[in-house]
């Protein structure tokens, strides 16, 4: 059978963190848990008489998102309206860009399985998001709160290959937005929608097949789905010597198949038109330029930067940059302690507490432990006050109740052992409660040694330096034999 | 330039107007003077001229970020036809084939 090769853009519309509308001053709100249809007025409803404002912020934050997308940004970009009748605007039309937007040209690295690539962007314009419908049997509901919010739209080149790809792309362009600080990229509360264009060719053909377009994927989970749905239908149909209709498809999530979406009007019937309530957008160069001053450091360069001056390992690395969070956690606890060094800062937050976040299921946000109380507790681990393997449990304990390193080491009497007598004692008392094993060992059978570190290790209850427990160990079992146990 | 009864159909039902046949001959008719009226346009050499949205020397200003007070909910309910929850209500909405 033919091999089939997919080529997949992406559309990604994304609302704005600002705090007020695109064109009016109703406060942006959680169109999840706000109270329906109280932030709108007479411009986000475009009632007569009233004229739509640009928002200075909206226009910065998408100006940040198009410089950290390398694109070309126009000093004059225009609005226009696109037309079309539906309840989830009441104006009859959307204020969108549609020749001239805002920026033109740029591109993104995605890194799939260790290999990087470049994925084209084609261009970046602002509009205004609609309101949210639900739909009944007998009705539907209209919440216009989300009608008028800034909604920035990023759309690709096909330039993507694998569903791999695609998920790179999409968690890039995610994380991108979060670390620009411009928006949340919630795809839960939908403050982030993806839309795929698919096509599949013949492998190695040049010209495009005829392609389709997936709305309304609202999980990472749901587009990888449907965009594998899709490539299959479509390699299906050609490997029959059928045809792919053009057609825009919705996805199915219970029968996990897409399918037509009907009366979806063409292009040219949204009767785009320069908007006549706003004149062109200038930028000046100057404020573009002071906006990419100030543009933070993204996570590929962070993770670089961890990698190269830090010198955390590329794994802890990527785990600290995935979330901006965590970066940001990563960073204020580094500057917290700024003694500590920076890799054992990084194990500590991208190994142990990590897990423990996982594993509760919060955010980095919402844990108990400050930078300040990690700090200490690394620092003890640093000074050898507490062994590493008492320091998980006392994080554990830290994460569950908020209680410092110190005042938890204390009440459970945690700290190291410094007195080699009382190390002593526990070895000795080891050595005469197994004398089987010791015996064992000292006729040659050398892992034992192991397993009676194992026993004394218990008996301290973790709280030996293991380097130090090691070498007494050591010593003493010498001193019941001549012969030279393993170091 | 003649407007088929089809197009002026796809039209009418793009801005939602019910048209009985006889009005949709007469606006096939008129619609199509428009635009062979507008069409003299076509006319002009416009090679050197570039793309214009606006013929006013004018720039977008721009707006602070700042949030002004929205309308009560009840005044902008009382716009709707019928509310249920504090939302408006349509009937229930399948997009429609022309």
């Amino acid at each position: 059978m033919t091999e089939f090769e997919p080529i997949i853009g992406l559309e990604v519309h994304a609302e704005l963190q600002t705090r007020s509308k695109m064109f009016c001053g109703c406060a942006v709100v959680d169109s999840v848990s706000a109270t329906a249809n109280t932030r709108v007025c007479e411009i986000c409803t475009g009632m007569p008489g009233t004229l739509p404002v640009i928002n200075r912020r909206a226009v910065e934050f998408a100006i940040r998102v198009a410089l950290a997308l390398h694109c070309e940004i126009a000093e004059t970009s225009i609005f226009a309206r696109k037309n079309y009748f539906y309840p989830d605007l009441p104006k009859g039309f959307q204020i969108s860009q549609y020749e001239l937007p805002l920026a033109v040209n740029g591109w993104m690295m995605i890194t799939t399985n260790g290999e990087e690539k470049r994925i084209a962007i084609r261009r970046v314009h602002l509009e205004e998001d609609t309101g949210k419908l639900t739909h009944r049997q007998t009705n539907s509901l209209i919440d216009y709160n989300r009608s008028g919010v800034p909604l920035l739209e990023i759309v690709s080149e096909p330039d993507l290959r694998s569903i791999d790809e695609v998920r790179a792309y999409a968690i890039a362009l995610r994380s991108l937005l979060r670390f620009l600080e411009v928006s949340s990229a919630d795809m839960e509360k939908g403050v982030i929608r993806f839309e795929a264009n698919i096509s599949v060719r013949p492998q190695g053909a040049e010209i495009l097949g005829t392609r389709t377009e997936i709305k309304n994927l609202n999980s990472l989970r749901a587009m990888a789905q449907a965009i594998s749905y899709e490539i299959d239908r479509q390699s299906r149909l050609l490997a029959n010597g059928q045809e792919v209709r053009q057609e825009t498809l919705g996805w199915d999530e219970g029968l996990k198949v897409t399918v037509p979406q009907r009366g979806k009007e063409e292009a040219h019937d949204y009767r785009y038109f320069p908007e006549p309530d706003l004149p062109p957008l200038h930028l000046e160069r100057s404020w573009i330029e002071e906006i990419r001053a100030k543009l933070p450091e993204l996570a590929r360069a962070k993770r670089q930067r961890y990698v190269d001056e830090l010198k955390l390992n590329p794994y802890t690395a990527d785990v600290l940059t995935n979330e901006k969070d965590i970066a940001d956690y990563f960073e204020a606890t580094v500057a917290a302690a700024p003694d500590l060094p920076a890799q054992q800062i990084g194990h500590w937050i991208g190994g142990p507490l990590f897990s423990l976040l996982n594993d509760a299921g919060i955010k980095i946000r919402e844990t108990l432990i400050s930078v300040e109380q990690l700090s200490e507790l690394i620092g003890l681990v640093e000074l050898g006050k507490i062994s590493n393997s008492s320091a998980k449990a006392v994080l554990t304990e830290m994460f569950a109740s908020g209680a410092g390193a110190s005042q938890i080491i204390e009440a459970q009497g945690l700290e190291i052992l410094a007195d080699s007598a009382i190390i002593d004692g526990h070895i000795e008392k080891v050595l005469v409660e197994f004398p089987d094993q010791v015996q064992q060992y000292l006729l040659g059978k050398e892992p034992i040694f192991e397993w009676l570190f194992g026993q004394v290790m218990r008996a301290t209850s973790g709280r030996s330096d293991p380097q130090r427990l090691r070498q007494a160990l050591a010593r003493q079992l010498r001193a019941l034999d001549k012969r030279q146990p393993p170091a | 330039m003649d407007l088929t009864a089809e197009e002026v159909r796809k039209i009418a039902f793009l801005a939602r107007l019910h048209l009985t046949d006889e009005e949709i001959e007469t606006y096939a008719r008129q619609l199509s003077a428009i635009l062979e009226y507008a069409a003299q346009l076509q006319e002009v050499d416009t090679a050197n001229i570039p793309p214009t949205a606006t013929v006013l020397p004018l720039t977008a200003p721009l707006r602070e970020d700042t949030i002004r007070p929205s309308l009560p909910q009840d005044e902008i309910l009382a716009n709707a036809s019928s509310s249920e929850e504090g939302m408006f209500q349509v009937a229930p909405v399948l997009e429609q084939e022309p």
